[in-house]
């Protein structure tokens, strides 16, 4: 695997991501929600939904206490971001689209997926190749890595 | 009553999410941008497995949801049943994935960035905030009768 893909981490992919299903299925089987951080971070903020407040907040609480745990915990180290020209822009249409689309790589990408939802399948499949062609684009125009 | 009950499981469930995120380097921007980067020979698959571990479980999930009358927790299920295609749907992802792509970030490792690197990811929840905030005001949001359905 590391000699066709250099960059790739499979076993912690794997492993990250049993972890993120478990999250959702302790949400769903144990609260009857989605596990999707797009509308949990709008309830919390008071932006839409219909979640309880706490709940909201409380899952949030998680997701920065479990990100912070393995990173103490391990040899972590802070990635670099984007300039914040571009997080702000990035963030505007991340905020926007997510609301507008109902979802994001969490909600629709692995709760809805999961459960064969047609929405979710679109939605999952058309925020992937906006994706891709933007980093397509953008190395074309020399402003990629 | 109903706080306290759920203040556990949603914890546990954070706490799972956020330390899943962090040990499959998702909350990399880079290593997403690897993954959307198809064409330069240097594509990244961890995503896949990332999705695909989190997708089995929550396949099994789905499926032991159906024997259960009500969740372990909570008096009923509040899941999305909306099955309708429409233009919000897509336009609203087709923005999001130029967002994502631009700086390698989606909502969930955002927000956990905010405990890992709190400095660097501040403007992009801001202005994530601020943009759910736009669609809130703006008219086109999901018409009243349905937005306890669509916010997945």
């Amino acid at each position: 695997m590391r000699g066709v893909f250099p960059l790739a981490h499979p076993l912690h992919g794997l492993v990250g991501g049993l972890l993120i299903g478990l999250a959702g299925a302790v949400m769903l089987l144990g609260l009857g929600r989605i596990a999707g951080v797009s509308g949990i971070t709008a309830r919390a903020s008071g932006l839409g939904g219909d979640m309880p407040l706490g709940t909201a907040w409380t899952f949030l609480v998680g997701l920065l206490s479990g990100a912070q745990l393995v990173a103490t915990t391990t040899d972590w180290h802070a990635p670099p971001f984007a300039s914040w020209p571009v997080l702000v822009a990035a963030g505007l249409l991340v905020g926007f689209g997510t609301r507008l689309g109902s979802g994001c790589t969490s909600g629709h990408g692995v709760c809805g997926i999961s459960r064969l939802s047609q929405r979710s399948l679109i939605a999952t499949a058309t925020f992937v190749t906006a994706g891709v062609a933007t980093v397509f684009i953008l190395s074309k125009i020399g402003l990629g890595q | 009553m109903t706080a306290t009950r759920h203040l556990i499981p949603t914890l546990a469930a954070g706490m799972l999410f956020g330390a899943g995120l962090t040990i499959s380097g998702m909350t990399d921007p880079e290593q997403v941008r690897g993954f959307l980067d198809l064409f330069q020979g240097k594509w990244d698959p961890t995503l896949v497995f990332v999705m695909g571990g989190a997708v089995l479980v929550m396949a099994v999930a789905w499926r032991l949801r159906k024997w259960m009358g009500h969740p372990l927790f909570a008096e009923r299920f509040s899941l999305p049943d909306r099955a309708d295609l429409d233009a919000r749907l897509i336009i609203g992802s087709a923005l999001f994935g130029i967002g994502w792509g631009l700086a390698g970030l989606c909502p969930g490792p955002a927000i956990a960035s905010l405990a890992l690197a709190p400095g660097a990811v501040l403007p992009f929840v801001a202005a994530m905030l601020a943009g759910m905030a736009v669609h809130r005001l703006l008219p086109l949001a999901t018409p009243p009768a349905q937005v306890l359905r669509s916010s997945i």
